[in-house]
């Protein structure tokens, strides 16, 4: 493997890692407040196709971001809404609402243009142009769109919020034992709505991020892959923690940059089996990192207020 | 009369949940200053009562007035503003926080970030003025339960609790924390604060109350002044008809036969500390032996290893001269009657029919060829239901319904029915209600006249002298002492219950 290519595999790396990183933020608040959402793949895809169309119709990258941030709360909100007041079966909403927004998507898409290949403006780089041509660093860290470092400091600033201030401390309390949150006077309702809501937004954004980061089109047949479920195992693998998942996001996204990059150079292994390549990390990590998780302790429960 | 003598009034409050009234038309008071006890058995309804006045369930009827002025708690948040704390009787803590977290959680604040610093001066600031003391720091998991009530009672005591609930306080505490306890009661009572005592505990009721308010089936009975009641009094108006524990005549039974044999037994805990030690124990036909101890003691592993639940780490355990070396599910070899009836003893999402055949549901006649047959299974619990009185509408209802003493009576039903050789008993009347306990001793009494070796534990030494023929003190999973069960006194027991050994306690 060459110096270039290996500079392009961790360019790449910390370009797919992004949505990856933003998707697992919200779902870590969620899940730490008990609620599973299964459904940011779905809604992840709803605001990469979003972040396209409102780019596209309005030329305006800004706008397409404030609008697709909207849209996930909006989706947020619907899922809140089954899994916390009707209390509907956290896996079966969030497979509804992915079976949903992959034919919707797909069907928006082929209402939005009749030509498939629409392309608009992505995300702007940080930084001047004359950083980009700097050794090593200029390729892989200031060519990178406002996205990725976005998604980098985020994680940090999810920990300082989970550990350092009054509502991470009552996110935390209601996953734990709602029963006690309530009685200590939060309400656990309204928590994990916020959590609930704010896992949709950011599943959105890293949507958005996945196509208006870099590419600058829809694919349509569900151009997220699983991206939304492997965030779930990320959080799983890392402990509900938001830097420890971040970590696990981001030796997903390496996983994915690099079976790209063999597919590109050409190897003997069918390509098929490198692109299983991320899947097959997740399920190994899976494996090995469950039992030594400390689950929420109502993760995935149902919570009835009158229930004391 | 002063306008504000009463802290706390709640008059005729009703709550109706599907299918029962838990509360109808119940009446409390507490005046400033003073500890109300609130007495009722199992089910009667106290839990039901302090959940409306904290907010957490709405009443269908009747007023609360705090200060003399009327008020509607339509949350915790509400009860806290209007200065009612409670402790729950199974704590409403989060384990993994910290003790101080767990005080701050749900305080309103404008801070954005958590700034515990105040928070801990405060907290220890309480902690000596009340001498309830606690690590700040330590997760709820890793303290003792004792100290998880002190941290209860000090967040309600951080959020300035006029009137202070305590529900059943006394029952997870060592003898020598409920005295504690009550010079903490003490404290609060002299600042002017109110204390709702609820028990079902007739001793220490008549030792810290002021007043009792008494309830039963949901209904009001009355109130009267501590000091004018007698236990027997107070005993005949919370269950309706004269009770007591007293050791009943029994007839000598002469075969020794040794069932139960443990020789040099050694086992761990789930932590993997030593919980028995080098324990030996012999139980005949025809006897129960009674294991006396404070909770924590081994007992639970000692129950664990005879019914095979417990992997021995050395010694030996046989059952009329079989083997222990796997769990045994023959409840016509040990009957065994576990400590936590809900976790361990019955699957409460189950129907009080299938809780019944639980051991037996592959054999035949309950089931042929994989296939259950419910006609047969039905008909079991008609039988059982009727034998061992369990007050269930039907066999069909989900074993979570029905109460305490009678979920205890499904367990009972269904270890105790085939007859078995040896009967492993263990706290088998915690938590239940003196009519209950009484139906309990009377089987377990019964068993032994039947010949079987019965080995009973209880944390209640009270229960443990009037049932048992023969008495082993249990203190750090060795046996300090082996006594008559007739002449057996309480204080020694008590002694060796600390570690003394018989030779110092006599």
């Amino acid at each position: 493997m060459s110096f270039d290519l290996i500079i392009d595999w961790l360019q790449a790396t910390l370009r797919w890692s992004a949505p990856l990183l933003l998707v697992s933020i919200g779902e870590v608040f969620a899940e730490r407040s008990g609620i599973i959402n299964m459904g940011i793949e779905g809604i992840m895809l709803s605001g990469a196709l979003c972040g396209i169309a409102i780019c596209y119709l309005t030329k305006s990258v800004t706008l397409a971001v404030l609008v697709t941030l909207l849209l996930g709360a909006v989706l947020g909100m619907g899922v809140a809404y089954l899994t916390v007041s009707r209390r509907t079966n956290q896996v079966v909403t969030g497979l509804m609402i992915n079976m949903l927004a992959l034919g919707a998507t797909d069907l928006l898409f082929g209402l939005l243009s009749g030509s498939r290949h629409v392309r608009v403006a992505t995300f702007p780089t940080l930084f001047p142009k004359s950083f980009h041509s700097i050794p090593v660093v200029g390729k892989i860290l200031f060519q990178q769109p406002v996205s990725t470092w976005v998604a980098f400091i985020l994680p940090f600033l999810a920990a300082l919020v989970l550990y350092r201030t009054t509502w991470g401390l009552n996110v935390r309390s209601v996953g734990d034992n709602p029963q006690a949150a309530a009685t200590a006077g939060l309400s656990v309702i309204k928590i994990k709505y916020q959590t609930v809501i704010l896992s949709g937004i950011f599943a959105a954004l890293g949507g958005c991020v996945l196509t208006l980061g870099e590419v600058g089109y829809f694919a349509s047949g569900g151009m997220t892959g699983g991206r939304g479920f492997i965030v779930m195992a990320a959080v799983v693998v890392g402990g509900w923690d938001p830097l420890r998942t971040a970590a696990a996001c981001i030796i997903f996204g390496a996983a994915d940059a690099a079976q790209l990059r063999f597919q590109a150079v050409g190897s003997v292994i069918p390509y098929q089996f490198l692109q299983m390549l991320p899947y097959v990390i997740t399920v190994i990590s899976l494996t090995i990192m469950v039992k030594r998780s400390r689950v929420p302790k109502t993760w995935g429960a149902a919570y009835d207020p009158e229930d004391v | 009369m002063v306008e504000n003598e009463f802290a706390l009034q709640m008059q005729d409050i009703t709550k109706r949940f599907p299918g029962v009234l838990a509360n109808d038309r119940i009446s409390l008071d507490c005046k400033k200053g003073e500890v109300m006890g609130l007495l009722g058995e199992n089910g009667a309804g106290k839990t039901t009562l302090m959940n409306v006045l904290y907010g957490l369930h709405q009443p269908d009827g009747g007023k609360i007035l705090i200060d003399g002025k009327e008020v509607q708690i339509t949350s915790p948040s509400a009860a806290i503003h209007y200065g009612i704390g409670m402790v729950h009787q199974h704590f409403k803590l989060v384990d993994t926080l910290t003790a101080l977290e767990n005080i701050v959680l749900g305080m309103p604040t404008k801070k954005a970030f958590l700034d515990l610093a105040p928070a801990r001066e405060r907290l220890m600031q309480l902690s000596d003025e009340y001498g309830l003391h606690v690590d700040p720091d330590t997760e709820i998991w890793r303290l003792p339960v004792g100290q998880q009530q002190w941290v209860e009672i000090l967040k309600s005591l951080y959020r300035d609790a006029k009137i202070l609930v305590l529900d059943e306080p006394t029952a997870v505490l060592a003898p020598a924390e409920s005295d504690q306890l009550c010079q903490a009661i003490h404290r609060l009572t002299e600042e002017g604060r109110s204390i709702i005592f609820i028990s079902h505990k007739l001793r220490e009721v008549m030792e810290i109350t002021d007043r009792v308010t008494i309830i039963r089936d949901g209904k009001y009975i009355g109130t009267i002044q501590t000091k004018e009641a007698t236990q027997l009094k107070l005993a005949q108006m919370m269950v309706g008809r004269p009770v007591s524990i007293v050791r009943q005549p029994r007839p000598v039974i002469e075969k020794k036969e040794p069932i139960l044999v443990m020789k040099d037994v050694n086992a761990n805990d789930d932590r993997g500390v030593q919980a028995l030690k080098n324990f030996n124990l012999t139980v005949n036909a025809g006897e129960i032996v009674g294991v006396a101890g404070v909770d924590g003691n081994g007992q639970r592993e000692l129950s664990e290893c005879i019914s095979g639940l417990r992997k021995l780490t050395s010694g030996s355990i046989t059952v009329k001269g079989k083997q222990v070396t796997d769990v045994v599910a023959d409840p016509s070899f040990i009957g065994f009657i576990p400590e936590d009836r809900q976790k361990t003893g019955l699957v409460m999402d189950f129907s009080v029919a299938e809780n019944l055949i639980i051991k037996d549901y592959y054999k035949e006649p309950y089931a042929k060829k994989n296939i259950l047959h419910h006609p047969v299974i039905k008909k079991h619990a008609k039988e059982l239901i009727e034998k061992y009185n369990i007050k269930t509408p039907s066999g069909d209802v989900k074993v979570r319904n029905l109460s305490g003493g009678n979920q205890q009576k499904v367990i009972i039903a269904r270890e105790l029915d085939a007859e078995p050789v040896l009967d492993v008993a263990s706290q088998p009347t915690r938590g239940l209600d003196m009519g209950a306990v009484a139906n309990v001793h009377d089987i377990l009494l019964k068993e032994r006249n039947r010949g079987a070796a019965i080995l009973f534990i209880s944390a209640e030494l009270q229960e443990v002298m009037a049932l048992s023929d023969r008495i082993i003190v249990l203190f750090r999973g060795e046996v300090m002492g082996v006594l008559d069960g007739d002449k057996a006194d309480a204080s020694t027991i008590g002694q060796m219950m600390l570690g003394q050994s018989p030779e110092v306690a006599i």
